[in-house]
């Protein structure tokens, strides 16, 4: 069986795009939700890695204290800063999702506007518990209407974020997130596999498989 | 003025699951073929594992003509259609069976005969107010070596459960008798598949592996699937998924009879002052061709077959090809797979690993395998539990009331319960009715100007009461398997834009009902065929691939033995 030969590929390919968007600055350490200590912040400050190419450094900050409530750092271990969350959804911004950069840009505006509105400050610096308030608000669209800032229903918002954020925790490392496998360990996920056999199977159903800590695209069988 | 091109015997409009079939007995009795592709052709590096990639974006598809189109939808006639969502389908050689679930059924036979079967069993006044359901032109006896020849050239992995009358426990015992056994062993079972099986055994019921388009075993050269759980939306990377670009389509071409054409957009069917379709127009990267052609077949997927007619006007047909008789968009409907149930076990189900083609199957309340003359609906629906976990979606999973679906409660729960979470798959039957139906839009366009479909359709009393009978024992089997939190989805009302669209060119005998006749030819114009779910007059309880895979080659081989008739 002879297979035609496959069709040209566009000169650029979308990985390269990929390439000349990430690498993002050196590391910075910001605190977490400023001047807010209360008996739910976390015990240390996750790593914010460089500013966003996409927003700026007021709506990164917004943004940063955001996912950080979504998918905390706390006890029980690594959250969506420490997987790259941030990263994830700059390069997402760039290619994949460019038309979601609006949305970002006015949902951040809205969200810290309807923080100064209904809990009296800028979101950044509420107490984690107004910040979980908060969002609880947008995330059921409780923030939508006059005075709140959101144009339509802030659930949207909130839905696009929370979506990008697990994408960004839970997705292949290749997109800027899941750093470490931070993602895929919470989950207990064992890990990409091209081939799993009946033996690995049982394996795993006696919780003996060990964890392929890989990307798909470690196989180098992918473009 | 397009460039003409040198006359062919047959063109195909689409290279999918259907035309990618039909082509290989054309091009191998000795016809000449153009298989007019709208994607390209995809392999084995486009198919990596990256749920992101399959599941979030858009996947490896270059060529994006079907979301450029996809259809409006509107539950009834008094509203306006809007465009939700994406289109379910994708452009590629071998089209959507490249990231299909590859779920292999065939019918069963009573949804061949669904309206005598009903009279003769309950009475004619048990078939739904407004269905426009008539028995197909020929029953499952007649396309059974299309479905056993199918199932050997594409490659369907299972096991059967009626060979020529003998019933076998292990399979499905409510099959229609099929010749002989599966080509290949069903794909594999979990302890999790074990568990729920001998739940169903416990209630009475009848578990089984279902069958797919999926290598159980090295199958044509070919690996055996590797579980690697990315099959949802996703290709191949070991060639383990039968989809027609690695199957039918290589070996048309190695006839030397086939050309697939990739990138080639068609735009209309041109007809002769006969009435004879006499070739199509297309464009590929801006420049437009017109490929004469003696037979033309439409397999370019019910939305698009329908558009396709419709837009073809001519002197022969004002109001589109084949629509003499206003059928055209007619006994349309999106298969009823909504209302399903998801639910909680208090173990880990170790399901990273699998596929939604693997898993355990009841049919005891599919089609009309049991009494309904104390129910208020015919029909049934197929419970299926599969396979499909992958970190993304499993971290989204509904938390059943147990936590806010964010923040460090629900890393706590999710930490838990990843593993423990399962939704079941319920096809149920699908009638058509006179108010569901397919026309153009009058508003919405493509890039080029053609006006999209138009869905106009709602699910009836009789689907939605399947859909709650048939939750009803999902959850009991969920139950009775352990679960501790059964979730039910609501039982939806319009139908979308579906993977599993039906009617728009049923095929029947009469004219006055039906767009073709009962070997997928068109009643007016004798000349077109039309291919896939789009002539299909009922669904089951079953997905329809292999259906329209079975009657493609039954298309294409009446066209073969009739050459002389129709192409004159």
């Amino acid at each position: 069986m002879t297979l035609p030969p496959k069709d040209p590929r566009p000169a650029i390919s979308r990985r390269d795009l990929l390439k000349t968007a990430g690498a993002a600055g050196a590391a910075a350490l910001i605190p977490d939700a400023v001047g807010a200590v209360t008996e739910e912040a976390p015990a240390t400050a996750p790593l914010l890695a460089g500013p966003m190419t996409n927003l700026t450094a007021s709506e990164t900050e917004i943004l940063s204290a955001m996912v950080d409530r979504l998918i905390p750092t706390d006890e029980l271990g690594p959250g969506a800063l420490d997987a790259g969350v941030l990263q994830y959804i700059d390069r997402a911004l760039s290619e994949a999702e460019s038309d979601a950069a609006a949305a970002y840009r006015s949902g951040l505006a809205a969200l810290d506007q309807y923080s100064r509105y209904s809990r009296g400050g800028p979101f950044i610096d509420l107490s984690t518990v107004d910040q979980d308030s908060a969002l609880i608000d947008v995330q059921i669209g409780a923030a939508t209407g006059a005075g709140t800032g959101f144009v339509g229903s802030s659930a949207s918002f909130f839905n696009m974020v929370k979506s990008h954020t697990w994408q960004g925790m839970f997705g292949d490392p290749k997109y800027g997130g899941n750093v470490d496998f931070t993602g895929w360990d919470l989950i207990n996920y064992p890990g990409v596999r091209l081939a799993v056999s009946p033996e690995d199977q049982r394996s795993l159903e006696a919780d003996q498989l060990e964890r392929a800590r890989r990307s798909a695209y470690d196989f180098g069988l992918f473009e | 003025m397009p460039t003409q091109l040198g006359e062919t015997d047959v063109v195909i409009v689409g290279m999918g699951a259907a035309g990618g079939v039909a082509a290989y007995p054309l091009a191998e009795a000795g016809l000449n073929v153009v298989g007019l592709e709208a994607g390209t052709w995809l392999d084995q590096r486009d198919f990596a594992p990256d749920e992101i990639r399959n599941n979030y974006r858009d996947w490896p598809m270059l060529v994006k003509k079907t979301e450029l189109e996809r259809p409006t939808s509107r539950a009834t006639s008094a509203t306006t259609a809007t465009r939700v969502g994406s289109h379910p389908m994708m452009n590629a050689v071998g089209g959507t069976t490249l990231h299909y679930w590859a779920q292999s059924w065939r019918l069963n036979p009573w949804d061949f005969s669904v309206v005598t079967e009903t009279a003769r069993r309950y009475g004619a006044s048990r078939i739904p107010a407004g269905s426009t359901v008539e028995d197909w032109p020929f029953g499952y006896d007649e396309l059974e070596p299309y479905y056993d020849r199918v199932e050997r050239e594409v490659g369907i992995s299972g096991q059967a459960g009626n060979v020529r009358g003998d019933i076998d426990s292990r399979g499905n015992r409510f099959e229609g008798p099929r010749q002989r056994e599966f080509p290949m062993p069903p794909l594999r079972w979990t302890a999790f598949h074990d568990r729920m099986a001998a739940a169903a055994r416990t209630l009475g019921w009848s578990p089984f592996p279902g069958p797919a388009a999926v290598n159980s075993e090295a199958y044509d050269n070919r690996p055996g699937c590797g579980y690697h759980g990315f099959c949802n939306k996703g290709g191949c990377p070991v060639n383990a998924k039968n989809a027609t670009h690695i199957t039918t389509i290589p070996r048309a071409v190695d006839t030397g009879n086939l050309k697939v054409v990739t990138r080639a957009h068609v735009t209309t069917l041109e007809v002769g002052s006969d009435g004879r379709v006499s070739g199509v127009n297309y464009v590929v990267g801006g420049n437009e061709y017109f490929q004469p052609a003696r037979v033309v077949l439409v397999a370019s997927y019910t939305y698009e077959n329908v558009r396709l007619l419709l837009l073809s006007k001519s002197r022969a047909y004002p109001d589109g090809l084949s629509n003499n008789h206003g059928q055209v968009g007619r006994h349309y409907f999106s298969h009823y797979t909504g209302g399903g149930v998801g639910a909680l076990f208090p173990y880990d189900l170790k399901a990273w690993y699998g596929l939604p083609a693997q898993g355990v199957a009841v049919d005891d309340w599919a089609d009309d395998n049991f009494d309904h003359s104390d129910h208020d609906f015919i029909g049934g629906g197929n419970l299926w539990v599969m396979s499909d976990r992958r970190p993304i979606s499993a971290a989204g999973m509904n938390t059943y009331g147990r936590s806010r679906n964010w923040g460090s409660s629900w890393k706590r729960f999710i930490r838990e319960n990843s593993d423990r979470s399962h939704g079941s798959y319920i096809q149920k039957t699908t009638l058509p009715y006179e108010d569901n139906y397919l026309d153009l839009d009058p508003q919405v366009t493509d890039p080029l100007g053609f006006p999209v479909i138009r869905i106009t359709g709602r699910y009836m009393d009789n689907e939605r009461a399947i859909g709650a009978f048939t939750q009803d024992r999902m959850e009991e089997w969920y139950r009775e398997a352990g679960a501790v939190e059964v979730n039910r989805g609501g039982l939806g009302n319009a139908m979308g834009a579906s993977t599993h669209a039906y009617g728009g060119t049923r095929m029947g005998d009469d004219a006055e009902t039906n767009v073709v006749d009962r070997w997928g030819f068109s009643h007016e114009a004798p000349n077109l065929g039309a291919l896939g779910a789009s002539v299909m007059g009922t669904s089951g309880a079953h997905n329809p691939t292999l259906t329209s895979q079975a009657l493609a080659w039954r298309t294409a081989e009446h066209l073969v033995d009739n050459w002389g008739d129709i192409a004159e």
